[in-house]
């Protein structure tokens, strides 16, 4: 017996079986309390996505029937609660289909006015808080606003545009497109200076060192950079303002036949939606289903091509 | 990086540009002073004639010229009270699924469903809330009140119904619409919790759900609960979908599956050829208190959020 026999470990089943390290031991009540957690978020996310389901489901059944390229395009029908038959015995021109025509126009023409005022001045902004502001003051002042601003309640842009725009020159459509321009604006300038961030330093260090003024810089290097992202941006805050309603209600009065000037009354999709849903016509219900449909795949469209554009870009910068 | 500018060529373009993105950033501080100056200013008159009653009387009654504000402003909290309820486990379930639990190549998949379901205008929700869900859900109320109808709080809270269009299911159509709101603010703070925490709490043997409780939770506390007064915010102010649901009924009742009104609701139904003079003011002035109450709650929520974004910052 030497001393080294001491050192050597003593048989393996002399000790009490090693705890594997790689197997978890869980109480069981542990382990059923952990099962429910993860049960429940995906009971969270089925809950969520239900609803989307059941609203595009509906929306798609009701609205697709009433769905044609006249549609699109003939003027609005006059809501009557007279049959096929009965008209034609009162020998009247009154159309029985459902169609929306000056309410895609407006929607389109309210839509992209808006856009046009309130996409280039957000950027603007974006560029003073990302370029020259950044962490001072006002700058911060502006950006804490901002987020104000989203939160205003669209019917209150509504309001404020029919008291300070149509009660002196009367309902329009560039009144419905001065309130989405409120409502667009600081959703631009919140999204447009998240992608200037992204844009990184060396790109203005280099055109400095070329010489380059900031404002040129800014024009030619920076703004080029953020483009993908910016668009993307914009485009949601375009989708988000061709669906509201609140603000072109007041703002934007009715009419029947297309009227494709910015000047006078005009009537858009949401709109339609909105006079026609609780009416017990069923023609009128049809236009509401159908413009609804209509009005999802614009919306849904532009959303997924800002995502598309927004993924790009993400994968270019890192 | 410091601002480059220089004498020469293009030397006007340097102040000009600098002016010029600095009065765009201004137009929002412009524009927000400016709705709550001319919404007030046209609602003065309304004001004048009400007195403080405009605030805390409860009979809405234009046609009387009686403007009290106070059934609207509890229909506003109510039903935006039961949105959050509802919306909040849901929110909180799907936020931490999508950051913690979702297959990754399905992760981005169902980051848009949620999107999607934020980019359905509010005006189709009204559509399908007035048409196809308040009917379908007017059994269930009945259904809902005939085995609570003995209990004490539960028999008026949950009592009889008429129509489908109630105070839940303006506060149901408003969860479905606040939960993307809300699930995508709570993502954004669940990601931000440090790797390392949620490594430790696993390392020592925590299971997923503790590790939620004891890493994810304690840290987002302050973001989530600025999350959830944005949602709120934003279902007091929602209109249209509202307007469609709610019955048009302005009156305080704890009945929850009775018709009432709220502030948003009732400018949206009654604004209109029909509403002159001062009952219009009344209107304009129910969206200066619907203004005045977002922005105390939006500013309540970007308090937190912003506090919580610090004191994050300082963790790391």
């Amino acid at each position: 017996m030497s001393a080294l026999d001491e050192l050597t470990p003593p048989a393996e089943q002399d000790l009490a079986p090693a705890v594997d390290v790689r197997v978890r031991t869980v109480s069981r009540g542990r382990k059923v309390r952990n099962d429910l957690a993860i049960g429940g978020l995906y009971v969270a996310m089925i809950v969520a996505v239900i609803p989307l389901v059941a609203v595009i489901w509906t929306v798609v059944a009701k609205g697709l029937s009433g769905f044609s390229l006249g549609f699109l395009t003939n003027d609005l029908p006059h809501i009557t609660n007279l049959t096929d038959a009965q008209i034609k015995a009162l020998g009247l021109h009154i159309s029985t289909k459902p169609a929306a025509g000056p309410a895609v126009v407006g929607t389109l023409l309210i839509t992209a006015a808006a856009s046009a005022m309130a996409i280039p001045l957000g950027v603007l902004g974006a560029v003073y808080l990302n370029e020259y502001g950044k962490q001072k003051p006002f700058a911060r002042v502006v950006r804490f606003m901002s987020d104000v601003m989203v939160g205003v309640p669209s019917v209150v842009l509504g309001l404020f545009i029919y008291s300070v725009w149509v009660l002196r020159f009367g309902q329009s459509g560039l009144a419905g497109a001065f309130a989405l321009a409120c409502l667009m604006l600081p959703i631009v300038i919140r999204t447009a200076e998240e992608m200037l961030r992204l844009v990184p330093d060396e790109l203005r260090t280099s055109s400095a060192a070329l010489g380059s003024r900031t404002w040129r810089t800014t024009c030619s290097v920076v703004l080029p950079a953020a483009l993908p992202g910016i668009v993307s941006g914009a485009m949601l805050a375009v989708a988000r303002a061709a669906g509201e309603t609140a603000p072109v209600l007041f703002t934007v009065g009715v009419i029947t036949a297309t009227n494709a000037s910015l000047s006078g009354p005009n009537t858009t999709l949401s709109l339609q939606i909105f006079s026609n849903a609780k009416s017990a016509n069923p023609l009128a219900n049809q236009i509401a289903w159908t413009a609804a449909l209509t009005l999802i795949c614009l919306v849904f469209v532009l959303t997924l091509l800002s995502r598309l554009i927004s993924a790009r870009f993400a994968s270019k910068r890192s | 990086m410091p601002e480059v500018r220089a004498s020469g060529r293009g030397a006007l373009g340097d102040g000009a540009f600098r002016w010029l993105t600095l009065l765009a950033a201004a137009s929002v501080l412009a524009i927000l002073a400016f709705i709550a100056f001319s919404t007030t200013k046209q609602a003065w008159p309304a004001f004048m004639h009400q007195g403080w009653s405009f605030i805390t009387s409860k009979v809405w009654a234009p046609q009387n010229n009686q403007f009290g504000s106070l059934a609207l402003i509890y229909g506003t909290f109510v039903t935006a009270a039961i949105a959050v309820v509802i919306a909040v486990p849901v929110s909180l379930g799907v936020a931490l699924f999508l950051s913690e639990q979702a297959p990754r190549r399905l992760r981005g998949f169902m980051v848009s469903a949620v999107d999607l379901l934020a980019a359905v205008p509010s005006v189709v929700y009204g559509l399908w809330g007035v048409l196809v869900l308040g009917p379908k859900l007017q059994p269930i109320y009945r259904d809902i009140h005939s085995v609570v109808a003995g209990v004490p709080v539960l028999g008026r809270i949950f009592g009889p119904n008429g129509t489908g269009q109630s105070f839940m299911t303006a506060g149901i159509i408003l969860a479905i619409m606040v939960t993307p709101i809300i699930t995508s603010v709570s993502r954004e703070v669940f990601v931000t919790v440090p790797r390392a925490d949620k490594d430790a709490a696993l390392a020592l043997g925590a299971t997923k759900w503790e590790m939620f409780r004891a890493a994810i939770f304690p840290y987002s506390l302050g973001g989530v609960t600025g999350a959830v007064m944005l949602g709120l915010g934003r279902a007091m102010g929602e209109t249209i979908a509202v307007a469609l649901v709610i019955g048009s009924q302005p009156q305080i009742s704890a009945n929850l599956f009775k018709a009432g009104d709220t502030l948003a609701a009732v400018i949206a139904n009654e604004f209109g050829g029909e509403s002159t003079g001062v009952a219009q003011n009344a209107l304009i002035g129910l969206g200066v208190v619907l203004f005045v109450l977002t922005i105390v709650v939006n500013l309540t929520a970007r308090y937190i959020v912003g506090r919580a974004e610090r004191r994050m910052q300082g963790a790391l």
